[in-house]
């Protein structure tokens, strides 16, 4: 490779990101797709607002838009790889099409299946995420350059007028925890989170 | 000419409530609404054409077209966990992409997934693909001891649907309705 694009992001870390994200948090919805990205959720901080993937790569976003939907007065973050969005990269062009202005994205790209033993995705090196999500109708994406910028994105996505989508590069590192695997107990929890029912 | 207008509105609001009662998809969107189920994403199908349409129009309805079945499904799992109901829309070649998302999300969460699937590749099927994939629908729903019903008959449409969908919501438990071409009149070569 001798035309490799210059990138002026940085490359961050996941956990660290979503402990940023978390901490700003009152009762926002997060869902966290599949893998690492949940389980360093889980590893920021368990909330009852937490909707935690156990399965089903790829679809962080469509749930997180159906929360969206249901919930218009809410804001509902997502937390997707890079991997797990191009199983589903037609789901932009739903959320372009629904435009739920309290929904906002989040892509942690590392070019990499980290949790199978690190094998470069076909899109590494040449397919911008956030460029394909333009395309796809979502107007309001952009890559965040380092920590502060991923702040400020963040920030401001609770302003906009429409979806927000929000690239970050981050690194090959594994996740810090791993979220205790109980469907029904996370969907149970999530339901109260969500105002809908009260736990038993 | 007034008169005549307000005959043929009068007409045309008979026609519609007729079809609410007579016609397989006038009694799938009735049964929706009695159900409080307004969210409807779809991926279309031949066969689904009017009740699509029908949904579009009638405003109590938020229905969309996915890009893939799967998306459907999270969509409508992540409205029912936020307290909206929904219901997704698909033909048989549809459902086949499905069985991870049923195994690892509706499922073992137990969310009361509603699915409405356009049965192809039976009684007249013209393309040998979707005679294929379709023998492929039922082992996977009862691989899973998913609850599924294939709904031949008018009169039944309505009792199959109602009690299924409260069945699944009481029972957080997903359900496969099953539209036989012997219901909808299918797809046929000639169409």
């Amino acid at each position: 490779m001798t035309n490799t694009p210059a990138r002026n992001t940085k490359v961050m870390n996941r956990f660290d990101l979503t402990q940023r994200l978390v901490a700003g948090l009152k009762d926002e919805a997060v869902i966290g797709g599949i893998g690492n990205t949940n389980f360093d959720l889980w590893a920021a901080g368990h909330r009852p607002q937490n909707f935690y993937m156990l399965g089903s790569m790829g679809l962080a976003f469509p749930i997180a838009l159906g929360v969206a939907l249901a919930q218009p007065k809410r804001r509902v973050f997502a937390l997707e790889g890079d991997g797990s969005l191009l199983m589903q990269l037609g789901c932009l062009s739903t959320i372009a099409t629904l435009a739920p202005k309290n929904l906002t994205m989040v892509v942690m790209d590392n070019g990499i299946y980290q949790i199978t033993g690190s094998q470069p995705t076909p899109a590494a090196g040449h397919t911008d995420i956030v460029a394909v999500a333009i395309a796809s109708g979502l107007a309001n994406s952009s890559w965040a350059a380092d920590e502060d910028d991923f702040e400020r994105l963040i920030a401001q996505s609770e302003q906009a007028a429409g979806p927000t989508l929000i690239g970050v590069r981050i690194d090959d590192k594994p996740s810090t925890g791993t979220t205790r695997r109980d469907p029904v107990q996370i969907r149970e929890r999530f339901m109260h989170g969500m105002g809908v029912r009260q736990l038993l | 000419m007034a008169a005549a207008e307000h005959a043929s509105s009068k007409d045309k609001a008979k026609d519609k409530s007729q079809d609410a009662a007579t016609t397989w998809h006038g009694i799938v969107l009735q049964t929706l609404k009695r159900n409080e189920i307004k969210l409807v994403p779809y991926v279309p199908d031949r066969v689904l054409t009017t009740l699509i349409k029908d949904l579009h129009t009638d405003p109590y309805f938020t229905t969309f077209p996915t890009a893939r079945e799967e998306e459907a499904v999270g969509i409508v799992s992540g409205a029912w966990m936020a307290g909206m109901r929904g219901a997704v829309l698909m033909q048989t070649s549809g459902f086949a992409t499905l069985a991870n998302v049923l195994a690892s999300l509706a499922v073992p969460y137990q969310i009361p997934l509603i699915m409405f699937v356009s049965e192809r590749g039976t009684l007249g099927e013209f393309n040998y693909g979707q005679a294929l994939v379709c023998r492929t629908m039922r082992p996977v729903l009862d691989s899973l001891a998913m609850e599924h019903h294939t709904i031949t008959r008018l009169d039944e449409l309505e009792f199959i649907a109602d009690r299924s969908i409260k069945q699944a919501v009481t029972t957080q438990a997903p359900v496969a309705l099953i539209l036989s071409p012997l219901l909808t009149g299918g797809k046929t070569f000639d169409k």
